[in-house]
């Protein structure tokens, strides 16, 4: 099952020369661009680990490039995004945020009911990959 | 040159019978913008201009040929500039990564300047990340390294220095696409560096050394100077600056230029002064003329060095 988080997350997946226009159009609003990489594919799963530092006063989109293809072959089955911060509101805000690298198999969601008090059902999910522990998961 | 003459014949059996349109290219380039700008704008320093017209030539015809898939090396364009201080070295590299730009050989066109201060770190891993930042920064335009010698530091062997050197040159082998690396320093200090690293030698394509100034050309320099601050000289000040650049020749630290624009700026200086001190009501021009007495004022005149303490 694909997972759908971010920009862009419904159409194909992006290529390499797609990902470099969309950096370039972050630097070129002046955001500064981080790359994250994780893999708890939760959709509430807020805090994916950041890939080196956040970049500044990039000019061009090849540097951010460079650093997508170091943390592909890092973690190659790992969810990597690309997020744009847009500085001029006074703090740190996301612009834009898309994926750009995922495993090569998602397994999915469980639904999980849990049956509460009197016939209410509280619903859930949780991703069949975090059955295993944290850089365990996706190892096929 | 007339249309037909222009037009060459490349004898290639595979693409016989195309012709190019070099007059073209190079009205589409802008190229011819840039270069006369360089010839205007800056005094002197005709070897490098020529140097630089032929290296321009060069890149536009690689690209030509490229379209015609003649070539498929993308070429080496890392260079060394070379000269004493103030002959004008940071100000062709911007001019330089101009022209890259408008040849379609970086994208950006920026240029980063960096010295040894911003690329080698102070502890055990913090060169790697800092050579990188500013590594990251530059693509798509030209890094520019000042004073490179400094990089490498042979009487400490656990200097920090090498690991810079080794990311660099990993870089310009590998993202020659991606920018360009100028280093810049002066002649002979530039001749043991690359003599201690053959591997940053072999990867310079474009090696140019700036001549020093002459006299002639460093009044000519700083007439430009003055006239660009809408300041003027008269003729006794003009005079006077004269004789007050042979005698700071001949001075330790000269640094031709960047010497010359210092010079103005204490010039101004006095001359503010003077006007102040003076008083009273002057016409308009006597706020751009410069005295003779502004520029007699300095130390050289009594065979000391013009610094900020002289007046």
């Amino acid at each position: 099952m694909k997972v759908t988080q971010g920009t862009f997350s419904f159409l194909p997946d992006l290529t390499d020369e797609e990902i470099r226009k969309q950096v370039g159009y972050c630097l070129s609003n002046g955001w500064p661009v981080n790359v994250e990489f994780t893999d708890d594919p939760h959709p509430r799963n807020s805090y994916w680990e950041m890939w080196d530092f956040p970049m500044f006063d990039l000019t061009d989109a090849a540097a951010v490039m460079f650093e997508i293809d170091a943390c592909r072959e890092a973690h190659p089955n790992h969810y990597i995004k690309v997020n744009g911060y847009d500085v001029t509101r006074g703090r740190e805000t996301v612009s834009l945020s898309f994926i750009v690298n995922r495993p090569k198999s998602e397994p999915g969601f469980r639904l999980i009911r849990q049956e509460a008090g009197g016939r209410s059902l509280n619903y859930t999910v949780q991703s069949y990959a975090t059955d295993k522990p944290e850089g365990e998961r996706y190892m096929d | 040159m007339d249309a037909a003459k222009s037009e060459i014949r490349i004898p290639n059996s595979e693409i016989d019978g195309t012709l190019v349109n070099i007059d073209e290219a190079l009205r589409d380039s802008n190229i011819e913008d840039v270069l006369d700008e360089l010839d205007r704008e800056l005094v002197g320093l005709k070897p490098v201009k020529t140097r630089i017209r032929e290296i321009a030539s060069l890149l536009l015809v690689e690209r030509l040929r490229k379209q015609l898939s003649l070539t498929t090396e993308p070429p080496t364009l890392h260079m060394s500039f070379t000269g004493h201080p103030g002959t004008g070295k940071t100000t062709v590299a911007l001019r330089m990564a101009n022209i890259l730009q408008r040849l379609g050989y970086v994208r950006r066109g920026h240029l980063v300047v960096a010295t040894r201060d911003d690329l080698v770190g102070q502890y055990v891993g913090h060169t790697a990340p800092k050579t990188k930042e500013i590594v990251k920064k530059a693509m798509g335009g030209v890094l520019f390294i000042d004073e490179a010698y400094y990089l490498y530091r042979p009487e400490n062997e656990r200097d920090y220095g090498q690991e810079a050197i080794e990311m660099l040159l990993r870089v310009m082998e590998n993202q020659r696409d991606d920018l360009v690396v100028i280093l810049a320093g002066y002649s002979e200090r530039m001749d043991t560096f690359f003599q201690s690293n053959p591997g940053f030698r072999s990867r310079i394509a474009h090696h140019l050394s700036f001549p020093d100034y002459t006299p002639e050309e460093l009044k000519a320099i700083a007439e430009l100077m003055v006239s660009e601050q809408m300041y003027k000289f008269d003729d006794e000040s003009r005079l006077a600056f004269s004789e007050y650049l042979q005698l700071r020749i001949k001075q330790p630290h000269f640094a031709n230029a960047r010497s010359v624009r210092n010079a103005i700026d204490r010039i101004k200086l006095r001359q503010a002064n003077r006007l102040i001190r003076q008083g009273g009501i002057i016409p308009k021009e006597g706020l751009a003329r410069i005295d003779a007495a502004d520029i007699r004022q300095s130390r050289v005149f009594q065979g000391g060095l013009d610094t900020e303490s002289a007046d």
